[in-house]
């Protein structure tokens, strides 16, 4: 076991090496400059930034010294902005951000299932196709959509939720469930229909002609097995919410680390780039490495069919 | 089953790990109000949205609109600006006196003049920030401001020492500035943010003075108490500024939101009381509306259309011209750009002064010609002149160059719409990201490319000196050694009359090559809630809220 666990984490900092070195290579092969603009800029300028940030030095060699930085727990300075230091942007952003998806999450993971249950057992009833309702708008409006109508028809009236901004409980209300919509209409969907399946089985009509109760036949058999297929796409769900609230971010002037992740593109920011980029790898090799010995240690089955190659 | 069942609970467990200690984290430090609705502004603050997070409160380095209009209400120049947008005396206590030759400048500064700090403001500090400007170690984007002053690139490229550069300060109250060239616009110039005093005292002895509003130091009529970044920036009046008795208002309070849409909501919603540029329907529909609270603010920008000179036919000036008069710029700004822009009548926008202090565009007039049938014969007469026929140029497969914007590519789809029904060509479209463009257009890979420039001071030659041959910034590589010589008389000469005739005149001529097509004058629209009052915008700057009223 302990072996198992000592090779995925390994393979974990191999996967991280390789995104650093693809990224790092990868993001100076773009085209454009961090220093490049719309306007004059004298040459001199211009190379006086260059040294500053190390730039005019073969991409070797800003690769070994970005490393070395790097071990040190440096991510370096950012070429736009002066204020924070990478470092800094992400100890201030990361913990935004891992509220916002955090909530985000629970949020959609809770009434995902609760929805998607009741759907079930109440098929092609008035639950059903409230939930379906759901689902479809879920699915198909975007949330930077349902984010501006938030803020016109329910902030903007509404006096304690806020159009923008970040501070107080209320700040992420609106935010949160603009977020979740989406992942909580997909889990309900694959409740729905992983209910379907499981009520259809045997051991359910042994239980309910046992004579159990239905609420204990619903919560000890039926749910139980069908939240499965809904676990094994959790990790997956948290890490797009993780990384994917830019959007709502950037609607709500909230200063998580989305926004940093989109502009320091556009910008090529290079630091940030790779800070933003080490610092999300980090995050999801670990859920996914967390995710997969969490599965070896409850059940050594899925080992021997599939998980220790 | 049971441990199955345990996977979703530590699943959860580790989310709940996960919020948590990110929940815990960000309610220290932002109970101080990140976001706009929970800081401890009591009194009279005015609301409004900085758009950007400002890369930094240095004068120094900043690099834009996002940093100025902060910097504009914290600092103070030699100079600044009065409601009218007159260059009147700031820290300095006259206009400086300057030497026969001009090049010669000597400011006296106002006496008892404090930092924020309570701390007195010497010509030794001018002279201190203006070198730092140009200290190459410094890197500042900005540098080239200080290349007015004797050995000021000199200095800034590492070829002489700093003593050399043209700035003294003689005592306490004078300071000496020696130039490379006569400038007739340096006095303005000192009301331009790159020359703004800093603290040598503050600056010397921490270099990082300039990130925390703890440790940030101004000299303007407010002085920076929060910075949430890319939260919020709230700056208080500054008790020891010199006309601090002019202030009216305690305070301004920057959200820093970049979403325009979330912006106009909070105005709407009486959370903002000033906003800068709003979304164009915005702007469209409150003109249509004839709202008071609309204000369309001047700015000394244009936006143009490059065109390649090196690539055929476009090397040819009849073709350029014909692309030029082929469009309708009444209709682009009108129904595509619905900002209250300007048609375009040259290069250099509305509000510059000539020698005479009169408008300048008036004595040159409109130089552009729209006419289609005339636009045919001389498309036509061009082809012709580079070899090439209609077909030829339409299996070309020319493209527009542009950045990704909505604005841009409305306008670009106009364009392209127009050219295909008056001069039956087909120009495709290129949507490239901003850098990729600033890329292409360097490297000359481009047919067409839209652009735009906003002057940096008040002077025609902000303009006119983008489309030197040597430029840094003539992407359409146009070369006209005429041109050149009423550009370089424009730079150095001290006779105003001569300056401004050689600059009417080149005008006339990089119009006339059609060297980039000219599209629009812009305008910079803002509105304010009806109980403010004091709010004005000059020509260079985003609106000044220092003496603004709230009834």
């Amino acid at each position: 076991m302990a072996k198992f666990i000592g090779k995925r984490i390994a393979m974990g900092f191999a996967t991280l090496f390789i995104i650093i070195t693809v990224t790092f290579f990868l993001m100076h092969a773009v085209p454009g400059n961090p220093f490049a603009k719309e306007g004059k800029m004298p040459e001199t300028v211009y190379n006086n930034l260059q040294a500053k940030y190390g730039l005019d030095k073969p991409k070797s060699e800003q690769y070994v010294i970005y490393l070395k930085n790097l071990l040190k727990g440096d991510f370096g300075e950012s070429m736009k902005s002066n204020a924070e230091t990478v470092n800094e942007m992400i100890k201030r952003g990361a913990p935004v951000s891992a509220k916002l998806g955090g909530q985000a999450f629970i949020l959609s993971m809770f009434f995902g299932v609760v929805l998607g249950a009741a759907a079930a057992l109440y098929q092609n009833k008035a639950p059903d196709y409230f939930m379906m309702i759901i689902a479809l708008i879920g699915i198909s409006v975007p949330s930077f959509v349902m984010a501006s109508l938030f803020i016109q028809f329910i902030a903007k009236g509404s006096g304690f939720l806020p159009t923008s901004g970040w501070g107080t409980f209320a700040h992420t209300i609106l935010p949160t469930i603009a977020l979740s919509l989406m992942p909580m209409a997909s889990t309900a969907r694959l409740m729905r229909s992983s209910m379907l399946e499981v009520l259809g089985q045997d051991y359910i009509k042994t239980a309910q002609s046992k004579g159990l109760k239905k609420l204990k036949v619903i919560m000890n058999h039926a749910i139980r097995n069908a939240i499965l297929p809904v676990v094994s796409q959790m990790g997956t769900t948290l890490s797009n919410l993780l990384v994917g609230s830019f959007v709502i971010e950037k609607i709500f002037g909230i200063a998580g680390l989305g926004t940093f992740f989109v502009t320091s593109i556009s910008n090529r920011d290079y630091t940030l780039i790779m800070g933003t980029t080490v610092f999300y790898a980090v995050v999801l090799v670990a859920i996914l490495v967390i995710v997969d010995i969490l599965y070896v240690v409850i059940d050594p089955r899925i080992k021997l069919t599939k998980g220790d190659k | 089953m049971k441990k199955k069942f345990r996977i979703v609970a530590l699943l959860l467990a580790l989310t709940f790990a996960l919020t948590a200690c990110g929940g815990g984290k960000t309610n220290d430090k932002e109970t101080g109000g990140a976001g706009g609705t929970t800081a401890s502004t009591e009194g009279k603050f005015l609301r409004t949205n900085n758009t950007s997070e400002p890369g930094s409160l240095d004068p120094a380095l900043a690099q834009g609109t996002h940093e100025s209009w902060v910097l504009q209400h914290t600092f103070e120049g030699l100079m600044t600006y009065d409601e009218e947008g007159n260059v009147v005396p700031g820290a300095a206590e006259a206009e400086p006196e300057i030497s026969e030759d001009g090049l010669n400048y000597t400011f006296k500064l106002k006496e008892g003049l404090k930092w924020s700090n309570g701390e007195p403001v010497t010509a030794k500090d001018f002279e201190f920030s203006w070198k730092r400007l140009l200290d190459p170690d410094l890197a500042a984007d900005y540098a080239h401001q200080g290349y007015y002053l004797k050995n000021g690139e000199a200095f800034n490229k590492g070829k002489v020492a700093v003593d050399e550069v043209g700035v003294k300060a003689v005592d306490d109250l004078t300071l000496e500035v020696t130039l490379e060239n006569p400038t007739p616009f340096f006095t303005e110039l000192t009301a331009f943010y790159s020359l703004f005093p800093v603290s040598e005292k503050v600056v010397t002895e921490n270099p990082d003075w300039a990130k925390d509003a703890k440790t940030h130091v101004s000299n303007g009529p407010f002085k920076l108490t929060t910075w949430e970044h890319r939260a919020e920036i709230i700056i208080e009046k500054n008790e020891n500024y010199q006309n601090a008795d002019a202030v009216k208002i305690d305070g301004i309070h920057f959200d820093i939101l970049e979403d325009k849409n979330t912006e106009w909501q909070n105005y709407d919603s009486d959370q903002y009381d000033i906003i800068v540029t709003p979304q164009a329907d915005v702007v469209a529909q409150k003109q249509a509306e004839g709202s008071e609270e609309l204000v369309i603010g001047t700015d000394v920008a244009v936006y143009y259309y490059n065109v390649n000179n090196e690539t055929k036919p476009f090397t040819n000036p009849k073709v350029r011209q014909a692309l030029s008069m082929a469009l309708d710029r009444k209709t682009l700004v009108e129904n595509v750009s619905q900002s209250g822009e300007v048609p375009a009548e040259g290069v250099v926008p509305f509000g510059m002064k000539d020698e005479n202090n009169k408008e300048y565009r008036d004595a040159v007039g409109n130089l552009i010609t729209e006419d289609v049938e005339q636009a045919k014969t001389l498309f036509e007469e061009g082809l012709k002149e580079e070899g090439m026929t209609l077909d030829e140029f339409n299996a070309a497969k020319f493209n527009i160059l542009y950045n990704t914007d909505d604005k841009h590519q409305k306008m670009a789809e106009a364009v392209q719409d127009m050219w295909n029904k008056n001069l039956g060509i087909s120009i495709g479209l290129k949507n490239t990201e901003f850098q990729v463009k600033l890329n292409d257009e360097k490297a000359g890979n481009y047919d067409v490319s839209r652009a735009g420039w906003i002057g940096d001071y008040a002077d025609p030659l902000t303009f006119l000196e983008l489309w030197e041959t040597e430029g840094s910034f003539n992407d359409a590589n146009y070369a006209n050694e005429e041109y050149d010589n009423l550009v370089q008389i424009a730079k150095t000469s001290n006779d105003a009359a001569e300056r401004f005739e050689a600059m009417r005149k080149a005008e006339k001529i990089v119009v006339e090559d059609m060297a980039v097509i000219p599209i629009y004058f812009y305008t910079q629209p803002y509105m304010v809630k009806p109980n403010v009052k004091g709010i004005y915008k000059t020509l260079l700057n985003y609106p000044t809220m220092t003496f603004a009223e709230i009834e």
